[in-house]
């Protein structure tokens, strides 16, 4: 049968490769996971049961429960300072991945040019082909620590573009942007009218300073949706959980393909994300303090083998400098022979060449056999 | 969090971390660590180290017995004092004062079930302040000290992904 121009022009994607090679190994230690290796709190898998014991088994409003929105709009003001109305600034959505669909079919008409900063999650750029868009990568730079500055923009040419979308802190680097840093994006934004669309999943994973989000920046309310979700803060990735936040027309307009297409997001899920939101914040607190311990051994062994890794201050990855020219063939090599998996940058886009993607969502005793098996690699 | 917590807490997750390791795992040189500890040790906040078993995958399980115990105090004699007495027995490897329908809480190991009994009904019940006893011996431990025990969780995510 034939498949659409659409679907045909965007191509699989790279990490499958790795993928395959490392589900063929036996005792393979992975530090290629882009999840939480914790399960998700007891408590909200509890409150979901619960729920399903009194068969609370019906679609929700199409846009979530309504105490879910309110739950969500006191949290991010209290975490944020984002001001949100639950009746028509938020909707609930299957995964922060579906939100961000939602914002590109209906947000970005055919021919409109999306900024992708790059490296990025591997699915901004097919989500602005899937929508008829035109995606522009937006190449950071490792002297900038990954960081999206005014300049990579400009030389990108995003001046053009109609909307830029961005994920910090960064999968998959691990990079991290201060209130300084998001206001020369914001100025660049305003200056040449683009839309934002803040990726924020990885918010609550913050370890140098706090998560600023570029909503609450001067004149960027009106121009961003955020996105958010319960997938990496509380572990619920299998639970597909995540939200959008922006102005009543674009949260309006994007409930309106989600009403057709999805019609609500989980409703056991939906349980569980109220119950993470009224009584996690204690299991998110420790998660984040065991990745903090993680990534202080992950970097400081790398500093030991010298290798060359930024500081990376946020989500649970760090994305050192690979030791050899060729980060695809040291990926490769590195599973066969010493059975660890990591990823290499190129299969995140732009920027991310010459460098490896290493999670640290390991249990420190993996985390700690596996550097020492790349400290053998090495030699 | 202070150096001093932060050991603490590493410590609790597993005390045999290396200084290396912990020193890894925070801000501080593995000279620091071991500083700390020490100084932890000085103090009386670390009291000791122990492993936690799972004794039914050991072949010579050993018995385990809560015994609630009731007593009566009198001018002379104070909780402590009763508290001292019982913990110099080898065989008590817990002992506390709870509130509630009894006063202590005690803990109790032995080879045998006979050799517990003979114990509580030997050495515990008689002590004069100590009106009653009540032993529930320990059929299943599933989880002490916060390890769950069991085959553990396997890692059933995706090897690879975005």
């Amino acid at each position: 049968m034939q498949v659409s121009d659409r679907v045909d022009g965007v191509p699989p994607s790279g990490i499958r490769r790795f993928f395959e090679l490392a589900e063929e190994m036996d005792d393979l230690i992975s530090l290629g996971v882009g999840e939480p290796d914790f399960s998700a709190p007891w408590s909200a898998r509890d409150a979901a049961i619960a729920s399903l014991e009194r068969g609370e088994t019906s679609y929700t409003a199409n846009r979530g429960k309504r105490e879910l929105r309110e739950a969500i709009a006191d949290h991010q003001a209290e975490k944020y300072g984002l001001g949100y109305d639950p009746d028509d600034e938020i909707i609930v959505t299957t995964g922060a991945s579906e939100g961000l669909d939602l914002a590109m079919r209906a947000l970005v008409d055919p021919g409109d040019t999306v900024a992708v900063a790059q490296p990025s999650y591997i699915s901004y750029v097919p989500g602005v082909m899937f929508a008829g868009g035109e995606p522009l990568p937006v190449p950071t730079r490792a002297e900038d620590e990954f960081k999206l500055t005014r300049e990579v923009l400009e030389d990108a040419g995003a001046q053009e573009a109609d909307a830029l979308v961005y994920c910090y802190p960064n999968n998959p680097t691990g990079a991290t942007m201060t209130g300084d840093e998001l206001e020369a994006v914001a100025a660049f934004c305003r200056e040449h009218d683009l839309i934002v669309l803040a990726d924020e999943i990885y918010a609550a994973l913050t370890y140098e300073h706090d998560h600023t989000s570029i909503a609450t920046l001067p004149g960027m309310r009106e121009r961003t949706v955020v996105f958010n979700g319960f997938s990496k803060a509380y572990a619920m990735t299998g639970l597909r959980l995540g939200y959008a936040m922006g102005p009543a027309k674009a949260i309006g307009a994007m409930n309106r393909v989600h009403q057709y297409t999805m019609l609500s997001a989980p409703t056991t899920a939906q349980h569980a994300a109220l119950d993470a939101l009224e009584n996690c914040d204690d299991d998110v607190a420790d998660m984040r303090e065991q990745y903090d311990r993680r990534r202080n051994f992950v970097l400081s062994r790398f500093s030991e083998m010298g290798i060359d890794c930024f500081e990376a201050a946020g989500a649970f990855y760090a994305f050192p400098e690979c030791p050899t020219d060729d980060a695809q063939a040291f990926a490769e090599d590195l599973i066969q022979e010493k059975k660890v998996a990591v990823v290499p940058g190129d299969v995140f886009g732009a920027g991310g060449s010459g460098h490896l993607r290493v999670s640290y969502a390991t249990g420190l005793d993996d985390l700690k056999t596996a550097l020492n098996r790349i400290e053998a690699f090495m030699d | 969090m202070s150096s001093r917590a932060e050991i603490l807490a590493l410590l609790r997750e597993n005390a045999r971390y290396s200084a290396e390791d912990m020193a890894r795992q925070t801000d501080l040189d593995p000279a620091e660590v071991e500083d700390v500890i020490a100084e932890l040790e000085a103090d009386g906040v670390i009291a000791g180290y122990q492993a936690i078993i799972d004794y039914r995958e050991l072949e010579d399980e050993r018995v385990r017995a809560l015994v609630e115990l009731n007593v009566t105090l009198d001018r002379e004699t104070s909780y402590a004092d009763i508290a001292e007495r019982l913990a110099k027995f080898p065989e008590v490897e817990g002992l506390r004062l709870v509130s509630g329908d009894y006063d202590f809480d005690m803990e109790v190991e032995g080879d045998s079930m006979s050799e517990v009994s003979r114990f509580i009904s030997e050495k515990v019940a008689p002590v004069p302040e100590i009106t009653q006893t009540v032993t529930h011996y320990v059929m299943e431990s599933y989880k002490e000290r916060g390890i769950v025990f069991g085959d553990g969780d396997d890692d059933d995510r995706l090897s690879v992904s975005p």
